[in-house]
């Protein structure tokens, strides 16, 4: 027979103003089974914490019910308190009278006697109770970090500070990623580079970092602690061991006139590059799709004019299985393309031109060392007309949310543009400015009052040529929708950021989710802004959703930690509320019959077959078999089971019915 | 290709030089077009900014008769008679109050089983590969295509991509050897009604589009609507006396430009009835 203690809080007034709790603990002394029953002003005070401790010991309980406010409040406060009493923590269970009951009902006869229902539910769920032990689970002491931008170098940083070893992958030749692209930065105006290049140095000499560069992560196995993931190292055509950097092979490339991928398409590489000059690591690669000797079979000037003898035309690609504990996502963002605004005139004139380009043209290290010239011919345009929300904000042919860092870098732009060229004249079209962030106002603020770049509130809706001029037209909505003609000779689209390429294959591969945009999910929007629903893989950076480089660097260091505190002990302890597959006397064995459909159900991969052989080694029967170390707990596949051969711990069928029948007895 | 077709008012009247040339090339270019029988008006301009419910049953009521005639589709040339009509009939389609309302009206049953067309779309389809390859004659002039505002608009009904920069004209005046200029005005608004209460406005906003147009070395600036027509064809005076200049740019519906290149006789095209003289003609294929 059950020894169940029922202890009633009033919560102050909280609960004791609607519920006569003196009541409800009365109606529950008669619950068979019920061998305590109290009500007290604050059961999570210390004396109320005393009650339960000194009930427990007395009255030789098997289980308790705390009946008072959300188990999210205080459900580990009273579990601790069992336990310090040797009663097993999952033995006691909270009611929860303060959210559901009290708060939300007037004080009447009614409002008590549902105290009293929720009351015995819990009750009849507690009898039914098993003892639960938390699950250890070892952890691999090396991070993975996906993607090299500044978000992935302050997180491999952040974590190899803290004397753990990190493997930092990274897609392109090199890390670095978009900051290495920029000019200068706002609110501040430092130089992009002069900031970024130090780290990236440092990534890549950090004894705790084992840098993969031009390598992809391919597919991840495992659990939090566990993972195994698989990384192609994709040839380079190069031996790193022995190229020294010089740029021998580039000058001798025959093939010179390639779009430059960094560069945005203004500057040319040839087909064995560097990206750029501070590039890390300053190893070239091949581009295999644009080589003469990949196409065409022979060519080799590269290899008869490396000093180092360290081209390599038949390396393979490589793959490397790694094991890690934990992985920090940061694989960015990308602009999207403007296809969608055939108005704006992009592709069919030179001088319209995306926000990275405009960077590249600012940039010292650009195809225009800085000066501001225009792609078509090379002048100096006097007149640069910005478009902001270039496909943000814009349900009917772009995206609808906005991009966050474009009213930023528009502002940036057109005072960069101004302090470059002195007698230009700058004109920003825009919706709203949305500068919030330190010193984001001021700044725009400075480019409009000091700066006199021209903000005009409307859209753009064309660009056309006349007479060698980019004539746009637009309205002026604060003058009352009049129509505004500028004829420009350059014009900037800030154009909408989304989700990187490859962005669905990944999250796919490592099991975490993603939004309608292809940006990963975070665990909560609020609470848990770093972490993904699977445990042990965070977020960092815009891969998450567009963010700028004080939030990406803030959210690295943020994931870091959490990879860090998870680093911190040698074992994970996770609660046992997780799924398990029942397990039967011979000649049954288990009631599951091997249909795996609860393998579709479960989403995070946890759920595979298991043998169970006998004796002699033979396979008696294939049933499902969870891996705690996977299980999160969600109860998919236990509504899935067609034979109700899966239970989740801690809320098994006999638990949830034992309520519900209660109820209406 | 057999297909329903409303004329409308203008192409009666106004613009009868449209519904001729659209009946001139029709054969050639295998459209067999079966009049709508009993058509009434669609409501264009008046009707849609005074009363929804009229609006929308005017339209209806055509749609009604098509279905009556088991007509599976309906070519509407006049650009804002298939506005209003692509327009009710999605109104109808998401607002079952309004259906009611609606069928209250008149007495045939609607549906909604026709399927509207505009004269791009028909044309896109019926100028075949097989029918370029033997037009005699080709268009070879320089041409502004301009859409006007109705033919491709709103994009939540017509689901047009290029709503800003729409191309299927420009594409349909390749085919037939003409070569269509990249200019700045395709959708810009030519005044339409006002064309009557505010004609000196008509003469600013059909200046500019004249102007662009000619200063890119249009010969000839081609439309697919009888209000974008009268407009820039027959308000010259007002034109010319806000722009100070003379235009000799003439105006040619996009079915008379490829009349042109089938060889039809001009006189059959309508090309005598517009304002401006129409000097353009096809040169011989040879």
């Amino acid at each position: 027979m059950s020894r169940i203690g029922v202890f009633i809080c009033h919560c102050g007034e909280n609960i004791s103003s609607t519920v006569d709790c003196e009541q409800v603990s009365k109606a529950c002394a008669t619950i068979p089974g019920v061998a305590h029953s109290v009500d007290y002003k604050y059961m999570c005070s210390d004396p109320g914490q005393s009650l339960i401790r000194e009930a427990i010991k007395e009255k030789n309980l098997t289980g308790v019910v705390v009946a008072a406010c959300s188990p999210r409040m205080h459900e580990p406060t009273f579990r601790r308190v069992c336990a310090e009493s040797g009663l097993n923590p999952f033995l006691c269970e909270m009611a929860n009278l303060r959210e559901q009951c009290s708060w939300v009902h007037p004080k009447e006869a009614r409002t008590t006697e549902k105290a009293i229902d929720i009351v015995s539910m819990l009750v009849e769920k507690v009898k039914r109770n098993k003892p639960l032990y938390p699950i250890n689970v070892p952890v691999t002491k090396t991070a993975l970090v996906i993607g090299g931008g500044i978000a992935g170098i302050q997180a491999a940083l952040d974590i190899a500070n803290a004397r753990q070893k990190v493997i930092l992958v990274e897609r392109d030749p090199s890390i670095g990623g978009h900051m290495s692209q920029l000019s200068e930065t706002f609110p501040t105006l430092d130089c992009s580079q002069c900031i970024l290049t130090p780290r990236m140095v440092e990534a890549a000499q950090h004894p705790n970092i084992t840098l993969y560069t031009y390598s992809e992560v391919e597919s991840l196995a495992g659990f939090i602690g566990n993972f195994t993931a698989r990384i192609r190292k994709k040839a380079r055509s190069v031996d790193e061991k022995l190229c020294t950097g010089c740029g021998e092979c580039a000058t001798a490339c025959p093939i010179k006139k390639i779009p430059s991928e960094f560069n945005t398409g203004l500057g040319m590489r040839s087909a064995i590059y560097v990206p750029f000059p501070q590039a890390v690591p300053n190893k070239p690669v091949i581009d295999r799709t644009k080589c003469t000797y990949f196409l065409k079979g022979k060519c080799k000037f590269c290899e008869s004019k490396c000093p180092a003898n360290a081209i390599r035309f038949d390396q393979q690609d490589e793959f490397i299985d790694v094991q890690v504990g934990s992985v920090v996502v940061a694989t960015g963002f990308n602009i999207k393309e403007t296809s969608f605004f055939p108005e704006y005139g992009y592709g069919v004139y030179k001088d319209v031109i995306t926000g990275l380009q405009f960077e590249r043209i600012l940039s010292a290290s650009g195809p225009t060392l800085g000066e501001v010239k225009r792609p078509s011919d090379g002048t100096t345009p006097k007149k640069i007309v910005f478009i902001a929300c270039a496909g943000s904000r814009d349900p009917a042919k772009g995206i609808e949310y906005c991009s966050k860092i474009c009213c930023m870098y528009t502002a940036k732009h057109a005072m960069l543009y101004k302090h470059k060229v002195h007698d230009a004249d700058a004109y920003v079209f825009y919706m709203d400015i949305r500068a919030a962030g330190k010193g984001y106002d001021e700044f725009v603020r400075r480019a409009i009052e000091e700066d006199h770049v021209q903000y005009i509130r409307g859209r753009v809706s064309r660009v056309y040529e006349r007479n060698g001029k980019l004539i746009v037209k637009g309205a002026d909505t604060l003058l009352g929708a009049q129509p505004v003609e500028i004829e420009a000779d350059m014009v900037v689209l800030a154009t909408a950021s989304v989700a990187n390429e490859g962005a669905e294959a990944l999250a796919q591969a490592l099991h975490v989710s993603y939004d309608g945009h292809r940006f990963f999910s975070e665990a909560h929007p609020k609470l848990r802004p770093v972490e993904t629903n699977t445990a042990g893989i965070f977020l960092a950076g815009a891969c998450q959703a567009p963010k700028d480089i004080p939030e990406s660097v803030g959210q690295a260091s943020a994931a870091a930690s959490k990879v860090i505190g998870l680093f911190s002990s040698d074992e994970l302890t996770r609660e046992p509320v997780i799924a398990v597959v029942n397990r039967t006397a011979p000649p049954v064995y288990s009631t599951c019959v091997g249909c795996f459909l609860c393998f579709t159900a479960c989403p995070y991969g946890a759920i595979g077959p298991e043998e169970i052989k006998g004796r002699d080694g033979a396979v008696l029967k294939t049933v499902a078999n969870v891996n705690p170390g996977l299980c999160q707990g969600c109860g998919t596949c236990v509504a899935f089971c067609r034979s109700r051969s899966i239970d989740l711990q801690g809320f098994t069928h006999d638990q949830m019915y034992a309520e519900v029948m209660e109820l209406f007895a | 290709m057999k297909i329903g077709f409303y004329p409308g008012c203008s192409l009666e009247g106004s613009s009868r030089e449209y519904a001729e040339s659209l009946r001139a090339i029709a054969p050639a270019l295998g459209i067999e077009l079966e009049e709508l029988n009993e058509w009434s008006c669609c409501g264009a301009s008046s009707a849609h900014a005074l009363n929804h419910t009229l609006a929308t049953a005017l339209p209806a009521r055509i749609l009604a008769q098509a279905e009556h005639q088991h007509l599976e589709e309906l070519l509407v040339p006049c650009a804002a008679c298939y506005s209003r009509l692509i327009s009710a009939k999605d109104a109808l389609a998401k607002d079952t109050v309004l259906r009611k309302e609606v069928a209250a009206s008149f007495t045939l049953p609607y549906t909604g089983a026709t399927a509207v067309r505009n004269i791009l779309d028909v044309l896109t389809q019926a100028l075949t590969p097989a029918v370029t390859s033997k037009l005699p004659n080709t268009f070879s002039h320089k041409v502004a295509c301009y859409y006007g505002c109705l033919l491709v608009r709103p994009p939540s009904i017509t689901h047009e991509s290029r709503y800003e920069d729409p191309t299927a004209m420009d594409d349909l005046m390749k085919k037939i050897g003409a070569t269509p200029l990249a200019w700045g005005m395709k959708t810009e608004c030519c005044g339409a009604a006002l064309s009557i209460t505010r004609t000196d406005m008509v003469g600013e906003l059909c200046g500019r589009i004249l102007e662009d147009a000619v200063a890119r070395g249009a010969e000839a600036i081609i439309v697919a609507c009888p209000m974008c027509h009268s407009n820039l064809d027959m308000r010259r005076a007002a034109i010319e006396e806000k722009t100070g200049k003379e235009f000799s740019i003439p105006i040619l519906y996009i079915t008379q430009a490829i009349g042109i290149a089938l060889g039809v006789d001009p006189e059959q095209l309508g090309l005598q009835r517009h304002f401006v003289h129409v000097a353009v003609r096809g040169k011989a294929k040879g």
